[in-house]
């Protein structure tokens, strides 16, 4: 099954002719995501790579292509992009993936309330996306470091990502799928969210959490293991030595008031039985410890 | 991005809320002019942290001489750090109550949230941990803005006198407007002061702007104060790097901002203390590698320089480049671990390996190794 995305998945890359929107949809094809569509305003009637057809609107896209997309990723420049995420959602697609950093937060307090009228499900912004490995691909995770297997890998973080699920790969434990959520503030997907589609998902085993500092949603999420999960989780969290008060990079990785500082966290994931990593290396011993 | 105090007072007041008057000074003899000018003042630093009154930072003078001696004292000195640059004048006064009023983004809610507490005066979180029932909050839906009922039910938390909670609710919604149209993470008044003869006073404003927001507001990101930040951060900025200075030896420079993190705490780990956060972002220019190599070799305690990098699109062999680029181009006069692995990692390895440098492609050999390298230890 995996969760999410799969290869039922069919992708309308928004931004598709603009430096990392072609660059992302090209490694896309490449990994095999069925992509049916791209659309730039002014753009419409060409053809990417020689074959996937450009439309000026989102509406466009999803009247003229069949069968019609259910999934849009979005590699549009930052003051344009919440204006993507409402032509996504109006357009009638089940899934966004928004890949844009740098989104104003106010312009995101406006965007959810849209999506939560639609029933739409937002990944990101400021996301790699997701990747269910030998099936599809949305955004821009490194398709050559996944493997398919039985481990769900949900985190905040890009790199950080990489790295973990590089040690999965090379150590035996594959992949059913694994997203970034992103490291906003507000984000379309939480921690909660994927949990409980992880543990729902008949081809997952076992689940990796990455969080980092800022917020509480780890907090929530170690709850909904407690109260809520089967499955055995193994977790980090980033951001330790994050001095208080400085972002650290990611818009949302800040300690601010209370709870938002790693000792916390790791202290709710401790409390609910999740295995934490004292460092990404501990993964494949915990996983190992954990099945 | 923070704005200081005068900033904010002049940015609010184009919404309508009206400040009682106030002048920006930065020598002492300005400070006295302003002070013969209006009686007893208040001199307060501009500095971006709270707690000033406790450092030291807000006086009040009766005269001008008693004035001038505040300025002298306050001026070029540091807060927490932070040097003085400029003070706010402002005339002193009587105050019957304080309350607070601000907006934040709320992460869990997803939204604005407007926040008021009879207990004004002190630092909010230090309320929300000591006497949270004296926190009262209202969650905006931005499609509609705050509704007149939120405002006013918040003003009856902090007045009885209908007038007053009138004038409250008024001056909230002026806040909201300019939060909204300003692009703010936070607008706080506080203290917001009644008088003994029942008029409101806000006494101190403080804005926060999202950064994100500044491509749309040309205008506000001059508002920017240089002297406010650490050289090397206005470096980085300038340079499209995500840095933060802290006080440890081993230098890092890493992609992707969890990852650098995560590395900090794995220089932790080991039994060292990490120099600084530097995250180069995504994006493989061999010339950010050299800014980052600037930055950090600029800061005297570094004592090794640590490179992790996982090549996603982010090209190790540009990277690589980058290292050999800088090492020319600059005097590393401390060691440099490099630890790259991902796309391109064989390249990149023959590149490093070509001119000199060990690469490695385990995470936790390289920081150990790094850490190792810049103990104290091993210099003596």
């Amino acid at each position: 099954m995996s969760i999410f995305i799969d290869d039922r998945t069919r992708v309308v890359v928004q931004g598709i002719t603009g430096r990392d929107g072609s660059f992302h949809a090209r490694q896309m094809l490449a990994y095999g995501t069925s992509i049916v569509a791209g659309v730039t305003p002014g753009r419409g009637g060409e053809r990417f790579e020689d074959r996937v057809p450009v439309f000026n609107l989102m509406s466009q896209a999803m009247q003229e292509t069949d069968p019609r997309p259910n999934t849009a990723v979005i590699y549009v420049p930052a003051m344009n992009a919440a204006a993507a995420i409402y032509e996504a959602a109006d357009a009638g697609v089940e899934l966004i993936v928004c890949i844009t950093e740098g989104i104003p937060v106010l312009d995101m307090t406006r965007v959810m309330p849209y999506l939560r009228e639609r029933r739409v499900r937002l990944i990101g912004p400021n996301c790699p996306g997701l990747i269910s490995p030998g099936k599809s691909k949305v955004g821009i995770i490194p398709g050559n470091i996944c493997r398919a297997g039985r481990v769900g890998v949900v985190s905040r973080s890009g790199t950080l990502t990489y790295e973990i699920v590089h040690q999965l790969s090379t150590h035996g434990f594959g992949q059913s799928t694994c997203v970034g959520i992103g490291g906003d503030p507000i984000i379309g997907t939480r921690f909660v969210d994927c949990l409980a589609a992880f543990e729902g998902d008949s081809e997952t085993d076992a689940v990796v959490m990455i969080g980092e500092i800022g917020g509480t949603d780890e907090q929530h999420a170690a709850e909904f293991v407690r109260s809520s999960m089967r499955k055995p989780v193994v977790g980090f969290i980033a951001g330790r030595t994050a001095p208080p008060g400085r972002r650290m990079g990611h818009a949302g990785a800040i300690v601010s008031g209370a709870g938002g500082g790693a000792a916390d966290k790791i202290a709710a994931f401790e409390q609910a039985g999740i295995r934490v990593m004292q460092r990404p290396a501990d993964v494949v011993p915990l996983l190992t410890e954990a099945r | 991005m923070n704005l200081h105090e005068y900033q904010a007072r002049e940015l609010l007041s184009r919404y309508g809320i009206v400040f009682p008057e106030g002048s920006i000074a930065s020598t002492p003899a300005e400070v006295r002019d302003i002070a013969s000018r209006i009686g007893t003042v208040v001199i307060k630093a501009q500095v971006h942290t709270g707690g000033r009154g406790k450092a030291g930072g807000v006086k009040v003078a009766r005269n001008p001489d008693e004035a001038a001696e505040h300025a002298k004292r306050i001026l070029g000195s540091t807060i927490r750090g932070l040097r003085v640059g400029r003070v706010l004048v402002v005339p002193a006064a009587t105050i019957a109550t304080e309350a607070y009023v601000g907006l934040i983004v709320d992460r869990e809610a997803g939204a604005p949230v407007l926040m008021v507490s009879p207990a004004g005066g002190v630092d909010i979180e230090e309320v929300a941990g000591k006497t949270p029932e004296h926190i009262h909050r209202a969650t905006i839906d931005p499609r509609y803005g705050l509704l007149p009922h939120q405002a006013m039910a918040l003003g009856f938390h902090l007045y009885r006198d209908v007038k007053l909670v009138r004038a409250a609710a008024e001056l909230m919604q002026r806040l909201y407007a300019a939060f909204s149209a300003l692009g703010g993470t936070l607008v706080e008044i506080n203290p917001l002061a009644t008088t003994p003869d029942g008029t409101l006073v806000p006494l101190d404003a403080k804005i926060v702007i999202d950064d994100s927001e500044l491509p749309r507001h040309p205008k506000l990101a001059e508002l920017r104060d240089p002297e406010s930040e650490d050289p090397s951060e206005q470096l980085a900025r300038a340079a499209g790097l995500s840095f933060i200075k802290l006080t440890g030896s081993v230098g890092c420079c890493v992609n992707g901002a969890g990852l650098a993190m995560a590395t900090m705490d794995l220089v932790k780990f080991y039994g060292g203390e990490p120099a600084n956060f530097l995250d180069i972002g995504g994006s493989s220019n061999p010339q950010k590698v050299v800014a980052a190599l600037r930055i950090i070799t600029a800061d005297s305690s570094v004592r090794a320089i640590l490179f992790n990098i996982f090549g996603g699109i982010t090209r190790c062999d540009d990277v690589a480049n980058g290292i050999v680029q800088a090492t020319r181009e600059l005097a590393v006069r401390v060691p440099i671990v490099i630890r790259l692995t991902g796309t391109n990692e064989a390249k990149a390895v023959a590149i490093l390996t070509e001119a000199g440098f060990a690469a490695l492609t385990d995470m936790d050999q390289a920081v150990e190794r790094a850490v190792y390298l810049a103990s104290p230890e091993r210099g003596r």
